[in-house]
């Protein structure tokens, strides 16, 4: 067993074993059903299958950034560092799903389109909300002391997020002044099921990871306390 | 009053960062200089052809302006964490945003000199016809350096004080300056081939919105980056 961490806070919730379980098992039958139970497309091909975990990715990025967004406000309201750990926890997992989303994205993009990439305002937007948090886990690794980094951390990934929807306006410009690559598509029911399905196991992941991985910022954070309390010479120490 | 004991505070920043810029000179010089490098390695890059130069010369001269500017914004705090004057700064009475504001200002003028020298070069080497427009080219340039000096200003009041500084300005930064960028990039170039689209005026809609979006935003956020 882990030692319990000190500070002000007492050993953290862990995450249920079952849980990553039945994520994981779950995320697997998704993937097995609903590739076997959806018709290729009538213009894609099998290629549609992509859009079973190119979709979901996508939002839970969203989900995971829309979770920093509200952890670093109450961190700056109240000062609690949980929420400065839970918004660390979820900007890992959203980066890690976004670059997801971006990778899944280009594999589907080069046969359809033609192309890796496209100027459009959603790819953008996304790379470049990609590259904030980027610049969001740099911060942290750069920074020592724990409250100056939950302090500038919580700004930096504030101004992250009312950057995104700005940053998709102005691409959309700058893309409708030259030219609209849309692709429209409505979705038949049989695609429909494969998507929902793959959105809540896509969620339960992202649960899982955040937990985890919150989880193990709880006992860095106590680590770092006891070493501070130990070179303070403390009763660590 | 204290509003207007702000305004005395600002004043005093703004006057001692200037002071101190004017007195040594070596920075001014040397980031001015970089913004000229910039431009001449953008004219290698895209040149000899002429008119390519020319096409490009609304973006390479931004990007000359934003990456030369970038080291401005980490000076200005550098020089006082050298002198360990930053905490004397915080100790004195008053409010932390009055701080912010005179340290923007001060970059403002600093960023807006460089750019006369740069703009300059830039239309001697990149053979740019200045347009009957111009006044409003110089309204846009101005809107641009504010949404820049801003954003720059605040994300260097963090990186001047972390290990790393030199890497993690631009990498916070220049995400965070895509719109400002795009925007002030596609006025000036619509600009500058006479707005046949008539899309200038939206552009510096949008920088307006920007601006104010980001300053309101910097002005609120400062409190927390400055006082840990």
């Amino acid at each position: 067993m882990s030692p319990a961490p000190s500070g002000q806070f007492g050993p953290p919730k862990p995450a249920p074993n079952w849980l990553g379980w039945l994520a994981f098992l779950f995320f697997i039958f998704v993937q097995v059903y609903s590739v076997l139970t959806s018709p290729a497309d009538a213009m894609m091909g099998h290629l549609q299958k992509n859009m079973y975990v190119h979709v979901p990715a996508a939002w839970v990025t969203f989900g995971a950034f829309g979770v920093v967004l509200v952890a670093s406000l109450y961190f700056l309201w109240k000062d609690d560092e949980r929420a400065d750990l839970l918004a660390a926890s979820a900007a890992e997992v959203g980066s890690l799903f976004c670059g997801l989303t971006l990778v899944l994205g280009m594999l589907w993009g080069r046969p359809t389109w033609g192309v890796w990439w496209s100027w459009d305002a959603r790819l953008t937007s996304t790379l470049v909300l990609f590259l904030i948090f980027v610049g969001y886990l740099s911060l942290r690794s750069f920074v020592e002391d724990p409250h100056r980094r939950g302090q500038w951390s919580a700004a930096v990934g504030i101004l992250g997020a009312i950057n995104v929807p700005i940053v998709w306006m102005s691409v959309q410009w700058w893309r409708t002044l030259h030219q609209i690559q849309s692709s429209p598509r409505g979705l038949a029911p049989e695609y429909l099921r494969g998507l929902m399905l793959n959105l809540a196991a896509f969620t339960l992941l992202t649960i899982w990871f955040i937990w985890r991985r919150y989880e193990a910022a709880r006992y860095e954070r106590a680590a770092e306390h006891a070493a501070q309390a130990a070179a303070l010479g403390g009763y660590n120490g | 009053m204290a509003f207007n004991d702000d305004v005395r505070r600002i004043r005093a920043i703004v006057w001692k960062d200037l002071t101190t810029e004017r007195r040594s000179k070596a920075g001014f010089n040397s980031v001015a200089s970089l913004g000229v490098t910039i431009l001449v390695l953008f004219g290698l890059a895209l040149g000899p052809d002429g008119k390519a130069l020319h096409d490009a010369a609304a973006g390479a001269l931004w990007l000359a302006i934003l990456f030369a500017g970038v080291l401005a914004f980490n000076r200005s705090y550098q020089v006082e964490l050298d002198g360990g004057a930053l905490e004397a700064l915080l100790l004195y009475p008053g409010a932390r945003w009055a701080i912010f504001a005179g340290k923007l200002i001060a970059n403002l003028i600093f960023v807006t000199l460089m750019l006369v020298i740069v703009v300059a070069v830039g239309i001697v080497l990149f053979s740019v016809d200045i347009p009957a427009t111009w006044p409003l080219i110089v309204f846009i340039m101005m809107l641009g350096v504010v949404g820049i000096v801003s954003l720059g200003t605040f994300y260097a009041a963090m990186s001047s004080r972390s290990r790393a500084r030199e890497v993690l300005l631009p990498l916070l930064l220049y995400p965070m300056l895509i719109p400002v960028l795009l925007a002030a990039m596609s006025a000036t170039k619509a600009l500058l081939f006479g707005d046949v689209m008539n899309e200038a005026g939206a552009w510096m809609q949008m920088l307006v919105i920007f601006d104010v979006i980001f300053l309101v935003a910097t002005f609120l956020a400062f409190e927390y980056v400055i006082e840990v």
